[in-house]
């Protein structure tokens, strides 16, 4: 069959399973005085539609910040302005000023699963296409294999579409960035990539190796001639990229100050919520919210994700190819939490890898019982399960040579840890998935330890994180592949 | 079977699996019916099922539905045993719905295991293909994947997968030689749900003729001599030991009228409020005009024309202003003279099994266009069975293309929420796709399988969609007459049903002066 049809039967299924899955619960329904996520972006259309930008990000009369303020860059207050248009004119009490607060409708909902499936259409999914048929090795039917894959996970799903936020728009167009550089057009790519930043700020974790790429590129094809040119270029794009989206709050100073402060609040401790990182995992043994103070903890962490990232980010330096580009971006999501979905995609060629992103939607499980999402977390877990296996083709492909899994077997013969078949692995992770899973979902934890699964769980996907974190790292410090990889780079 | 083997690994599992996502989406009165009927028959006992009426959904189906829902019940009681009380009407706890969709997706692999039969049936073409372009795989996807099913049974909600497993796998049993078979297991559908009724003539006068008649004269006509009283003897008692164990409590009991009364309401009118794509359905259009022509004309009084049918949208008694009423009696005639050709045609010249299911498609389609209170899910009986012939026929694939994308979309009304807007048009998006691209593909070698001003009638339904379901919503004809888009819809699909009709019509008849194609 062509390759069109397919792509967009593929499109339409993953249509099918978002809206399916936007028809249940969203996060704090039916749940005053705070509510959850989908209140809050209802709140921020009230705000930017109501009130005058400056206004926006300060504690005002109008402007309650202790519910739910603005906390992220200004393409986010944007986009909210440009819904709260759209729904003003269906039904104005969606986003009146005060009296809105709370408003839960079964229309209103509609409008809003609306307003992120189309987001996605317009920036998520066709990055997804042109990345998986442009970028990818292999026949059109693997390409489109991947692109199902991609498009089916259920992380990005469960949480844009049931918990409710937009991580598809700030994903699509980092995604987007990413497809330029892959086929060369750098100044475009930084151009994608900017407008991913001022939509969240959590797209800084990826902008390390981002910046790393083009340096290391620039200073390859020589610092004087073209180079320099380029870093110009390049530093202009994204200079006036920033310039514009952040033009209303230039006029002073105090506005662009308070906006950082809203987006960085550094008040906040080192974890929240029983996240899967690794402070959360190191307080089961040592209770660093107690010995440190709440400065040391944030620069502890900053030191220590910046020294995570390092290694790669120098390889990234002085070999600015694709590739290694590619695996810097997945070796440096292991530090937090919400941006863990960009990596599948990027590796979803083989099944294995199909694993630890299970792992992550794992363990947010905690989160989706809390929004009532048990049966789709169930549904779309096992369908990316069972189409992994059965498209990416059968687990025997993944041979230890693919992987380059020598260096990586041998530093941990080396720890002392039997690490065995990586089958084995592949199956003992899917069994301590479900068991977690199981558990959590039916099991009530004894009295002493009543937070015992959450954190279970986040301590099992931090090992599988740590695990696949060494790995890449490992990969990317070895010797590239001497197939066809390479000739998309450069 | 290898084939097959992957697509249903890869298919069916994403099919329930979608559907159980869907299992919060909004209940149709379906779903009350079969709760109704649940605690009909776990609470009551046997005696007052057929009298029980404290619901207005009574039971009228067939008895051996009502053993069926009396064993789901038993399952039922370890969800939530509140479903079962008769008096608890529209009760809908999560627990309630979970069971039942989970029912629906369970029975399902009956028609999972039919679908699997009919594939084997189907004819490999030589040479290696990749699994995509091959015909098991695009006739297993056309049905497993089928739209319509998907959209009566897992979002309406009814049991129709499980029925048509058993219609499938009656008609792969006669394409494969076993018809004792076959008929066991058509009876258990008649006795499951009546409206197989449609398709009854087909197997009554297939199975006289080429199963009881053991040899056919060299020029195909009938031997007399070789009929076989055993055979006969056989089919006989699989029909009544089939109806004996469904009906017989009740034949006992005497309760046999009621139970007919209940199965065969003609009290209700000639078409449901939403008219079916058939022929009345252009009979009460022509009707309708001609009524208000007439009353612009000052040919005819307002005052002398019943009242519906002025100002009323559509309603269930009919009563005809211009053209003569129709009554039940009518409407069998017309069903009856509509299928007499094509039966005529499988005892006078009998192709096979082939030609059994051409015949069976020409009930189906006869007595869907000319019935009485048809249900546009009627529709079903025709396309499923067709779905086999498209994948190996050329001129079968045409007319499937446009009979399904028509009847499909004479589905749509059935779905009226906003929420249900995006699923069943991305749905019917990708069934239309994906038929038209594997069966394009699958033909390829003979030229195109559309005449362009098919192809533009085709296009039309998607004006039609988009007229039906943006466009009218926000003009000011919707307080007016909020049943316009229905009235378009019927009487739109009903041309292409008619066409469609005819041009089965046309390729059988006209197979009778070629040789038989092989089986």
């Amino acid at each position: 069959m062509q390759t069109w049809s397919l792509v967009s039967i593929c499109v339409l299924l993953a249509i099918i399973a978002r809206w399916g899955v936007s028809l249940n619960s969203y996060s704090g329904a039916g749940k005053p005085p705070m509510f959850g996520d989908y209140e809050a972006q209802r709140h921020w259309q009230e705000v930017t539609y109501n009130l005058p930008i400056q206004e926006w990000y300060f504690n005002t009369t109008n402007n309650d910040l202790n519910y739910w303020g603005l906390d992220y860059p200004p393409l986010t207050a944007y986009h909210s302005w440009i819904c709260a248009y759209i729904a003003k004119t269906i039904n104005p009490e969606w986003v009146e000023l005060h009296k809105s607060r709370g408003y839960e409708s079964t229309q209103h909902k509609l409008f809003m699963r609306m307003t992120v499936l189309v987001a996605d259409l317009l920036i998520y999914i066709p990055a997804v296409v042109l990345y998986c048929l442009y970028l990818t090795d292999g026949s059109s039917k693997k390409k489109v294999s991947i692109m199902f894959c991609f498009l089916l996970y259920p992380g990005l799903i469960l949480i844009d579409y049931g918990h409710f936020q937009y991580n598809g728009v700030s994903l699509g167009f980092a995604l987007w960035g990413i497809l330029a550089l892959g086929l060369g057009w750098d100044v475009l790519g930084s151009m994608a990539f900017s407008l991913a930043l001022n939509y969240k700020q959590m797209e800084l974790y990826h902008a390390l190796p981002f910046f790393c790429y083009l340096l290391g590129k620039c200073i390859k094809t020589g610092l004087i001639g073209r180079g320099l040119f380029l870093l110009v270029r390049i530093g202009v794009t994204v200079l006036a990229t920033f310039a514009l989206c952040w033009l209303p709050f230039l006029a002073e100073p105090s506005q662009a100050m308070q906006v950082v402060r809203r987006i960085f609040p550094v008040a906040r401790g080192l974890f929240e919520d029983k996240v899967a990182n690794t402070w959360c995992s190191l307080n089961t043994l040592i209770k660093i919210k107690s010995i440190l103070s709440g400065d040391s903890q944030l620069y502890l962490s900053l030191a220590c994700t910046l020294l995570a990232v390092l290694p790669s980010c120098i390889r990234l330096l002085t070999k600015p190819t694709f590739w290694h580009f590619k695996l810097a971006l997945v070796s440096v999501f292991g530090i937090q939490h919400w941006a863990v979905f960009k990596p599948t995609g990027l590796k979803c060629n083989e099944i294995c890898y199909a694993c630890p992103f299970l792992v992550f939607v794992c363990s947010m499980l905690p989160l989706f019982l809390k929004d009532g999402l048990l049966v789709p977390y169930i549904v779309t877990s096992l369908g990316f399960l069972f189409f992994s296996i059965y498209l990416l083709s059968a687990l025997d492909h993944c041979s230890e040579d693919k992987l380059r899994l020598g260096a990586y077997n041998k530093l941990f013969y080396c720890l002392f840890i039997p690490w065995g078949n990586h089958f084995l692995h592949f199956y003992i992770s899917i069994a301590a998935m479900v068991g977690l899973s199981i558990a959590t979902a039916v099991l009530i934890p004894p009295p002493h330890l009543p937070d015992l699964f959450p954190v279970l769980v986040s301590t099992t996907a931090f090992l599988h994180f740590l695990g696949t974190f060494i790995h890449f790292n490992v990969v990317q410090f070895s010797e590239p592949p001497s197939r066809k990889s390479q000739k998309k780079s450069n | 079977t290898e084939t097959f083997g992957i697509s249903t690994a890869q298919l069916t599992p994403l099919c329930s699996v979608k559907n159980l996502i869907q299992v919060p989406t909004v209940r149709s009165t379906d779903f009350e019916v079969h709760r109704n009927w649940l605690a009909i028959t776990h609470s009551l006992p046997v005696s007052r099922w057929y009298y029980e009426n404290t619901s207005e959904w009574t039971l009228d189906y067939p008895p051996l539905f009502a053993w069926f829902e009396l064993g789901l019940s038993q399952v039922a009681r370890r969800f939530d045993a509140n479903m079962l009380q008769v008096e608890n009407l529209n009760y809908a706890s999560p627990a309630t719905v979970l069971f039942q969709r989970l029912s629906v997706i369970v029975t399902d692999v009956v028609f999972i295991y039919a679908a699997r039969e009919c594939c084997r049936c189907v004819r490999e073409p030589k040479g290696s293909r990749d699994v995509l372009s091959r015909p098991s795989f695009v006739l297993a996807v056309l049905l497993l994947w089928n739209f319509g099913l998907l959209v009566v049974d897992h979002i309406h909600f009814q049991y129709n997968g499980f029925l048509f497993g058993f219609l499938l796998l009656s008609v792969a049993k006669h394409l494969q030689s076993q018809h004792l078979q076959g008929a066991l297991l058509f009876a258990f559908l008649l006795n499951l749900k009546h409206i197989y009724l449609y398709v009854a003539p087909a197997y009554g006068v297939y199975l006289l003729r080429s199963y009881c008649f053991a040899q056919d004269n060299k020029d195909g006509s009938v031997r007399w001599s070789s009929f076989s009283p055993l055979r006969l003897l056989a089919l006989g008692a699989i029909v009544t030991s089939v109806c004996a164990l469904s009906f017989g409590p009740f034949i006992a009991m005497g309760q046999l009228p009621q139970v007919l009364s209940r199965l065969f309401p003609f009290k209700r009118g000639l078409c449901h409020a939403y008219w079916a794509p058939n022929i009345w359905a252009l009979y009460n259009v022509l009707d309708k005009s001609l009524a208000v022509l007439g009353v612009r004309l000052k040919l005819l009084e307002e005052a002398e024309l019943p009242p519906a049918s002025m100002t009323g949208g559509l309603v269930q008694e009919f009563e005809h202003s211009v053209l003569p009423s129709v009554t039940p009696a009518v409407t069998l005639v017309c069903t009856l003279l509509s299928i007499l050709p094509a039966v005529a045609s499988i005892w006078l010249r009998p192709h096979g099994a082939q030609g059994f299911l051409r015949c069976l498609l020409l009930c189906a389609l006869g007595c869907f266009m000319f019935g009485w209170h048809v249900h546009e899910k009627a529709i079903l009986i025709a396309i499923l069975p067709l779905s086999i012939l498209a994948v190996e026929s050329r001129e079968d694939a045409g007319i499937f293309l446009i009979l399904t994308t028509t009847g499909h979309y004479s589905l749509f009304p059935l779905l009226f929420t906003p929420a249900e807007l995006p699923i069943k048009v991305v749905l019917m998006l990708m069934f239309t796709i994906f038929s038209f691209t594997a069966l394009r593909k699958l033909h390829s070698a003979q030229g195109s399988l559309l005449h362009p001003l098919e192809v533009i009638y085709l296009l039309g339904l998607v004006a039609v969609a988009i007229a039906c379901e943006v466009v009218f919503p926000l003009s000011p004809w919707q307080q007016r007459l909020p049943f316009l888009p229905l009235l378009v819809t019927s009487v739109y699909c009903a041309m292409g049903v008619c066409y469609a009709f005819l041009r089965l019509y046309a390729s059988l008849l006209l197979r009778r002066e070629e040789k038989p194609k092989q089986l």
